[in-house]
């Protein structure tokens, strides 16, 4: 199935100058489109418009209602609050501490699941014995449901229960247990390992679907040009992988950033907001917290929805990701 | 599968075939190469099951030997009945059916609606497509997450907290944007003259979706399918929120109450969640191959 979706392979470059592979960009094989007027697409078109309006727009609009909203503590409006849920929000204590916990978690998982699947991917692409087995081990985490895989390392973790204690111990490597969910200086780096551990998966097929895709007489004239295996990786494989790095970036910077259940879970048993990013922030303000206020936790939403869409707008921006597109 | 191999010439130590200017170190290498590969490869392996086999060891022993000091790799005492018990537990067979019940309607949904929008603006060219797309790419940012508060609020209105319906919707409409873009990516690499002869031979617009196009992006729809099944079968917050009956929470949402502060049967939590594990592992390990090509063509723009 490798070169299905290119068509053929070579056989489809009668009309449109489009690229052999299968990562063309969607827009620019413009040649092979029919013009019709707008109402003709909307049976076509209606449903996925109407859907999207109605639950995720919409929610959208509501969200910003409530976060302008007075709500009672069992959840029944009283009011418009202007602009008081933001203020609160913004003086909140932890306010700080819950940015700075997005940035280290956002950054260090996306720049250690990166680097870590560069590798992966290299060594799936290879031929040897038990790829299959190993490409199937691979996608466990990928396929098994974030809450059960973070629940499962709560127990993996434990100070007292936990199996990579008693590992540490056996080996030598440490004399006495390490309080991995508990201690401060160890909850982050534990929440940022089981992070990677479920964000591997998806990058690595990514990149191994981008590797595919370079064709291999590329390497075949840079052998012949006596390239060493370094400098073809460098400078052939990096460069081409670059649309595929982009898309897994850009994926997995909204995924990471709106990742509940692993902060959620390994963070359970600690108070407060110490380790907190703001997704957890969030929906702690509004089932959680001593506030237990939606007002509070709708106009967090808010910042939440905008800063997202600005840093994958930076994101885009600064990897120009037209110049790759077009 | 091959097309990938990179610099490698196979297992290369075949006698009389002399590896051309190669350093002495390559060639040491390229002789053992097959062996360091496959430890690699195995090392590769077990760090990514060994979590979820240790699992399997615990769900294999009583509770209280899941919480003894010191831990053990291996189960002290066996216990071979976990998996029955589970699958005789009424409260299991509540979520499973609401686990299945929600993922494959949402997947079927998610099909219906978005293979005709995806077709249509890979064929055709109108004002607001640019919008349209844009619109698409739009809510892949939004998630159900960040939203929860507002989806909340909408259901409460609609009187239909604590529904399936409340969750197909919500599974349907936030995984319509990866389908569209990886159709989408699909159709516009079909070449145009194949569904021009189908439709010169009098095949109908509809037909042509069905009997040319559709078998034709096969590895899509499979791709398309399966995320969006995955998707629904672990989504967490918007069922933690939305679903307060027990009977009607979903899988992730209904194993957690085998530990909590009152019960703690790791045994039974473990077992659950295998239970919940391994049809998506094997969904996805049939379709593998083409997890790869699939990703590209749609993903990659």
């Amino acid at each position: 199935m490798s070169s299905a979706p290119g068509g053929g392979a070579g056989a489809a470059d009668t009309a449109a100058p489009a690229p052999p592979r299968g990562n063309r960009p969607p827009v620019a094989a413009g040649s092979g489109r029919t013009n019709v007027r707008s109402f003709a697409a909307l049976p076509w078109l209606g449903p996925a418009l109407v859907l999207i309006a109605a639950v995720v727009f919409y929610p959208a609009v509501e969200l910003v209602r409530a976060s302008t909203s007075d709500y009672s503590i069992t959840g029944l409006r009283k009011g418009s609050a202007g602009l008081e849920n933001y203020v609160k929000v913004l003086a909140h204590p932890d306010l700080g501490t819950v940015l700075v916990n997005t940035v280290v978690w956002v950054v260090a998982v996306l720049a250690l699941s990166l680097v870590l699947s560069l590798g992966l991917a290299q060594l799936l692409s290879k031929e040897f014995f038990g790829r299959r087995v190993v490409r199937w081990a691979v996608i466990i985490p990928w396929a098994a449901s974030l809450v059960i895989t973070a629940r499962l390392f709560t127990l993996l973790l434990d100070y007292n229960y936990g199996i990579v204690n008693r590992f540490l111990l056996a080996v030598g490597i440490r004399d006495t247990p390490i309080d991995f969910l508990g201690d401060d200086r160890w909850t982050m780096p534990s929440m940022i390992a089981v992070g990677v551990f479920v964000t591997l998966p998806f990058t690595t097929y990514v990149l191994l679907a981008g590797l595919k895709a370079i064709p291999s007489d590329v390497y075949e004239a840079a052998r012949v040009d006596g390239a060493s295996p370094w400098q073809a990786y460098s400078r052939i494989t990096l460069p081409l992988l670059r649309p595929s790095l982009l898309v897994a970036s850009v994926l997995n910077i909204i995924y990471v950033f709106n990742s509940f259940p692993i902060v959620y879970t390994l963070n359970d048993r600690n108070p407060g907001f110490a380790h907190d990013t703001t997704i957890t922030f969030m929906y702690k303000l509004a089932f959680k917290s001593a506030d237990k206020s939606v007002g509070m936790s709708a106009a967090a939403g808010i910042a939440n929805v905008l800063l997202i869409l600005a840093v994958v707008l930076v994101y885009l921006r600064v990897s120009r990701w037209k110049e790759t597109a077009d | 599968m091959s097309t990938s191999t990179v610099l490698d010439t196979g297992p290369s130590t075949v006698p009389g075939r002399t590896p051309r200017a190669a350093p002495s170190r390559g060639a040491g290498y390229r002789a053992i190469r097959p062996y360091v590969l496959a430890l690699a490869g195995f090392v590769v392996a077990a760090l990514f099951a060994l979590p979820y086999l240790v699992m399997l060891l615990d769900a294999l022993r009583p509770s209280g030997d899941v919480l003894a000091t010191p831990p053990t790799l291996f189960p002290r005492t066996w216990q071979w009945n976990t998996f029955g018990t589970i699958l005789s537990d009424e409260r299991f067979l509540h979520w499973l059916k609401s686990s299945l019940i929600v993922a494959a309607t949402s997947t079927v949904i998610v099909l219906v609606i978005a293979v005709p929008a995806a077709y249509f603006t890979a064929r055709h060219q109108f004002r607001g497509r640019t919008i349209f797309l844009l619109i698409v790419l739009m809510t892949q940012m939004f998630s159900p997450t960040a939203l929860v508060v507002g989806l909340y609020r909408e259901f409460f209105e609609l009187n239909l907290v604590n529904t399936y319906l409340s969750l197909i919707l919500t599974n349907t409409a936030f995984n319509l944007a990866f389908a569209i873009w990886i159709l989408q990516g699909f159709f516009s690499s079909i070449p145009r003259e194949i569904e021009e002869a189908a439709q010169l031979d009098g095949c109908s617009r509809i037909a042509t979706l069905w009997r040319v196009m559709l078998p034709l992006t096969l590895p899509g729809l499979v791709t398309t399918v399966t995320f969006t099944f995955i998707a629904a079968w672990n989504e967490y917050v918007v069922a933690l929120t939305l679903i307060q009956d027990d009977a009607r929470k979903p899988l992730t949402v209904g194993i957690s109450s085998y530990v909590t502060g009152y019960q703690q049967s790791w045994d039974q939590l473990f077992a659950a969640s295998l239970i919940a594990i391994v049809p998506v592992v094997i969904l996805f390990a049939a379709i593998e191959k083409h997890l790869v090509g699939g990703l590209t063509a749609g993903a990659v723009k």
